[in-house]
């Protein structure tokens, strides 16, 4: 729960340096040029193409899978497997237009960003008491919200079921508006107390001095300087909104009001054998989002990662 | 002269007192409590209201739809007598402990792979976070089509190579159900292990590995000396919450399996759903998913000791 030494992780190195944050300090080079292509060939570029290999290969699958008609798909002596030379965009089209996934999507997206939302409010608020008004107990409120990041959906869907039924929110959207900030408040709090350390508390001492407020303060100048924060814990809390599965399956009964994950495990199980094309069509779709948003922030998620398990 | 000293007296305002509006204004306790409103709210209202309700619930014979009655500790009773409940014991803690300690085996090494000077470094890593990345749920989806029972790419595969002449019954047979749903959570934990260990890595200094060199050490020496008691803190909380999140994971066998073939691959937190949703008892469902939880607390004491050693190793204050 403190800085470890760790902490000064440099995010552009985790991407793209190898160890280049601590070399520079002691302007060492490294032993990599000890090493002869032929050995580097065998323990590291053959080892590293395997399991990268193995981790890519679902995603492959799923496109191939939703491109291929139905004949290769269930027929794989004729044609060979692993190409098609003949796609087709009928299961995408039949994803799009005769179901509701628009509607799902629509769905996620809006939870999505609500909760989202909400939870960076209370965090940046909840965070900057805790780093830097630094009132009575901040320490074990602190350890409290840390603790509350372990407390897993699965332990808690049940009791949560009943509340959500008491406070009438069931089978809509409310109901996961409300219960995400469970599993996002905590992890963002905790990320985002470590961005509002490293803001140099002489600058709030100056404001201070010239009267400011902490509201002003906090909106001023702390929320401009930690806005890569700020990023790292949206898009990563966007993520978890769109993986969470367990609140989305118990508290949403109605088609129409489902969650991607959801719809497509339960809507297009069915007992079609000519269900897989359209089934990956609804997995590649329901992950592009994710995926592209990904492309775009890979460093902040890194940093939302790391972050998470440094503090 | 008097006059003089007087007259500065009458001209001050006299100092108001500060009013309790001041207080909860200016007061830093107040302040605090004001800003950590919403947060405490939501945690409140939805973690720890929950939390203790959960305990309550598993302690009557509540049913969907009715409000139960407190029945003591039937539910356990009946639980402790249970065989599909102690099956999904064993399996919880079998999928957690074999695929947690591949996961970290493979995430070491695919770290340090990632840690060397190559081309494509800076992709390379973004391409082996994917899996991450994507929901659950959707590639525990490909890893059904993968491992399905007549169109397996896999049986394919191995039989064109002629190592087996039948379909292998992927997720049908109690065995292979149990490889493949740890393979698919091995395949999605990775990632992220690998990720975070490497972020740990990229901060011992490479003059360390010389110095070490120098005084004739081998390779694993160099792992087993220098780059192991450094990662160990990072190691141990990597490892706590992979523990934690694998002990309690759903999405992935209710994608793949719905904790089939008879029972195999039955979690205790699908157990809990299948219990307490579908089955309507929500009584005996929060008895299974409470059951979890001296589990989770034995995983948290280890990580907190872990932080402890840390600390005592860094010879750090806390902030």
């Amino acid at each position: 729960m403190t800085d470890l030494p760790t902490s000064r992780i440099d995010l552009k190195a985790v991407l793209s340096g190898s160890s280049a944050a601590a070399a520079k300090d002691d302007h060492s080079e490294g032993m990599s040029y000890l090493e002869s292509v032929p050995r580097r060939l065998v323990t590291l570029y053959l080892p590293l193409s395997i399991i990268v290999i193995v981790l890519l290969f679902p995603f492959y699958w799923m496109a191939l899978t939703a491109i291929k008609p139905d004949e290769q798909l269930l027929d794989l002596n004729t044609y060979n497997p692993f190409w098609t030379w003949n796609p087709t965009f009928k299961h995408i089209h039949k994803l799009l237009f005769e179901s509701y996934y628009p509607l799902w999507l629509w769905n996620t997206m809006y939870v999505a960003v609500a909760s989202t939302i909400l939870s960076i409010i209370a965090s940046v608020l909840a965070a900057y008491a805790i780093v830097r008004l630094r009132y009575r107990g901040a320490q074990w409120v602190g350890g409290l919200i840390f603790l509350s990041y372990l407390v897993p959906p699965s332990i808690l869907f049940i009791p949560l079921a009943t509340v959500v039924f008491q406070y009438g929110l069931f089978d809509t959207p409310f109901a996961l508006i409300l219960t995400y900030p469970t599993i996002l408040i905590p992890f963002s709090t905790w990320l985002l107390m470590g961005y509002f350390k490293t803001i140099p508390f002489e600058l709030e001492e100056c404001a201070l001095i010239d009267g400011a407020s902490r509201w002003q303060i906090l909106t001023k100048i702390v929320l401009p300087l930690a806005i890569p924060g700020l990023i790292s814990a949206f898009i990563f809390c966007f993520t978890l909104c769109w993986n969470e599965f367990i609140y989305a399956l118990t508290f949403l009964t109605s088609v129409q009001n489902k969650t991607v994950p959801v719809a497509i495990v339960n809507e297009f199980v069915d007992g079609d054998v000519y269900r897989w094309g359209s089934l990956m069509a609804g997995a590649l779709s329901g992950s592009l989002p994710l995926v592209i948003l990904y492309a775009f922030f890979v460093e902040h998620y890194v940093s939302a990662m790391t972050g998470a398990v440094k503090e | 002269m008097v006059d003089i000293a007087l007259e500065p007296k009458a001209a001050r305002r006299p100092i108001r007192e500060a009013t309790r509006w001041d207080l909860l204004r200016a007061n830093r306790n107040w302040l605090g409590f004001w800003f950590m409103l919403p947060a405490m709210a939501f945690l409140i209202l939805f973690l720890a209201y929950p939390l203790g309700l959960g305990v309550w619930i598993s302690f009557t014979d509540a049913r969907i739809g009715r409000p139960g009655h407190f029945i003591g500790t039937e539910n356990y009773e009946w639980l402790w007598d249970d065989s599909i409940f102690w099956l999904s014991v064993f399996n919880t803690l079998l999928y957690t402990t074999i695929a947690s300690a591949i996961k970290f085996a493979i995430g070491l090494y695919l770290a340090l792979l990632l840690n060397e000077n190559m081309p494509f470094k800076a992709m390379l890593r973004a391409l082996v976070l994917i899996p991450f990345i994507v929901p659950t749920v959707l590639s525990a989806l490909a890893f059904w089509w993968i491992f399905d029972s007549q169109f397996s790419i896999i049986s394919w595969s191995l039989k064109q190579m002629g190592l087996i002449t039948e379909n292998i019954n992927f997720l049908g047979d109690v065995t292979w159900a149990r490889i493949c749903v740890i393979f698919a959570n091995i395949w999605r934990g990775v990632p992220f292990v690998a990720i975070t260990l490497l972020a740990g890595l990229q901060t011992v200094s490479p003059s360390l590995y010389e110095a070490a060199t120098l005084d004739g050490a081998t390779s694993w020496q160099r792992f087993r000396f220098i780059t192991y008691p450094l990662l160990t803190p990072i190691i141990a909380v990597v490892m706590t919450f992979s523990v934690l999140f694998t002990f309690t994971d759903f999405q992935l066998i209710w994608a793949m399996t719905r904790g089939g073939p008879v029972n195999a691959t039955h979690l205790m937190a699908t157990l809990s759903y299948q219990r307490a949703i579908i089955g309507g008892t929500l009584g005996e469902g929060a008895a299974i998913s409470n059951a979890m939880i001296p589990f989770l607390l034995a995983a948290i004491m280890v990580s907190w000791f872990g932080l402890q050693r840390r600390k005592w190793q860094q010879g750090e204050n806390n902030d």
